[in-house]
């Protein structure tokens, strides 16, 4: 009695990717992960804006600080025109994995001029897309290691506490979306990636988007705003 | 990965996307490439203003930059994330988070003081 209550459901869905709204149920899944990692980066810049201006002692993000028992001058720590360059890095590294998706779901399609043919390989802009997050990643490294040398590191104040929290969780992400690139280049390599890899594609290229929107919301609340 | 994939081409599937509206037509290069150049402007714009000291010096600082964010913020997920022609529940799903995150980012900002509205009522 109650399995003839059950919903009929289309063949087609029936364990085959797809969930009951016919919508591919990974897809589903990313969009409810990249939701609950809204809430975990949320959690991050809430702690850091509370913390922020509440270190005892310095070095401060955007004010010089003298320390009271040497005298040593220390210059405001953050590096815009560096984090300026690391962004503009992270934004075109969007542009290169919207092109690779593209130039997956049009594989098929054919490739006249030189111009289609280059917009047209997957190879390249996946290529280009991970060695741009490699360049982020080497900018951060660049950061860190000069703040470190700078006299801030994450046990020095409030704000290199939650400054290095917040900035490694989202170098870590950055890190993972790397090594997920490169795994989806050399599937690309070995066999060729087509309109029916557009889901995994697609999938991967929306982390890859979050992790990209949640710098924009990092570097004007951390790095821009005194 | 393969049986989703083959399932991805199969007519069924097909026939479901088009009803439910899984996919939807992609922008095409050049809107990329716009969307591109827009980012990169407003990321000009947004570091320019930090260098002016004047202009850091009016209230008018923090709420321009932080509409210049979100206006990025929204461009790449409308577009590069294809949001705007996706699945409505996609969206529900991204959209419902994020403002449950903004509101819980500004209950503890009043909870710490670091946000407070001044009415005159209870001084």
């Amino acid at each position: 009695m109650a399995t003839s209550a059950l919903p009929t459901l289309p063949t087609a869905d029936v364990g085959h990717g797809y969930t009951t709204t016919g919508l591919p149920h990974r897809k589903v899944a990313i969009w409810a992960f990249i939701g609950s990692e809204c809430m975990l980066f949320a959690s991050l810049i809430s702690t850091y804006l509370i913390y922020k201006g509440r270190s005892v002692k310095g070095p401060f993000p955007h004010e010089p600080w003298t320390d009271p028992a040497n005298g040593h001058v220390f210059k405001p720590i953050l590096n815009i025109p560096v984090t300026s360059c690391s962004t503009f890095v992270l934004l075109m590294s969007s542009l290169a994995m919207v092109l690779a998706l593209a130039a997956v779901e049009n594989r098929d399609k054919p490739k006249v001029s030189l111009g289609d043919k280059i917009l047209g390989s997957s190879r390249l802009w996946l290529l280009m897309t991970a060695l741009l997050g490699i360049t982020f990643l080497g900018f951060q490294a660049f950061e860190f290691t000069s703040f470190v040398h700078e006299g801030l590191s994450i046990r020095t104040n409030l704000f290199g506490s939650s400054f290095f929290t917040l900035t490694g969780f989202h170098g870590a992400h950055v890190t993972a979306g790397v090594i997920w690139l490169l795994t989806m280049l050399a599937i690309d390599f070995k066999r060729g990636l087509g309109p029916k890899d557009a889901l995994n594609v697609d999938i991967m290229a929306l982390y890859w988007h979050f992790v990209d929107v949640v710098w924009i919301a990092i570097f004007t609340l951390i790095y821009l705003i005194k | 990965m393969s049986a989703d994939s083959s399932h991805g081409n199969s007519p069924a599937a097909v026939a479901i996307e088009h009803d439910l509206g899984a996919e939807h037509e992609h922008p095409t290069w050049s809107v990329y490439w716009k969307v591109a150049l827009v980012l990169t402007l407003v990321t000009v714009l947004e570091v320019w203003c930090y260098y002016l000291p004047s202009f850091v010096a009016t209230p008018y600082f923090v709420p321009v930059l932080l509409v210049l964010s979100a206006f990025k913020f929204t461009v790449v997920v409308m577009f590069y994330m294809h949001l705007r022609y996706d699945h409505k529940l996609f969206r529900v799903l991204f959209t419902g988070p994020l403002i449950l995150a903004m509101i819980a980012i500004t209950a503890l900002l009043f909870l710490f003081g670091k946000l407070a509205i001044r009415t005159g009522l209870l001084t």
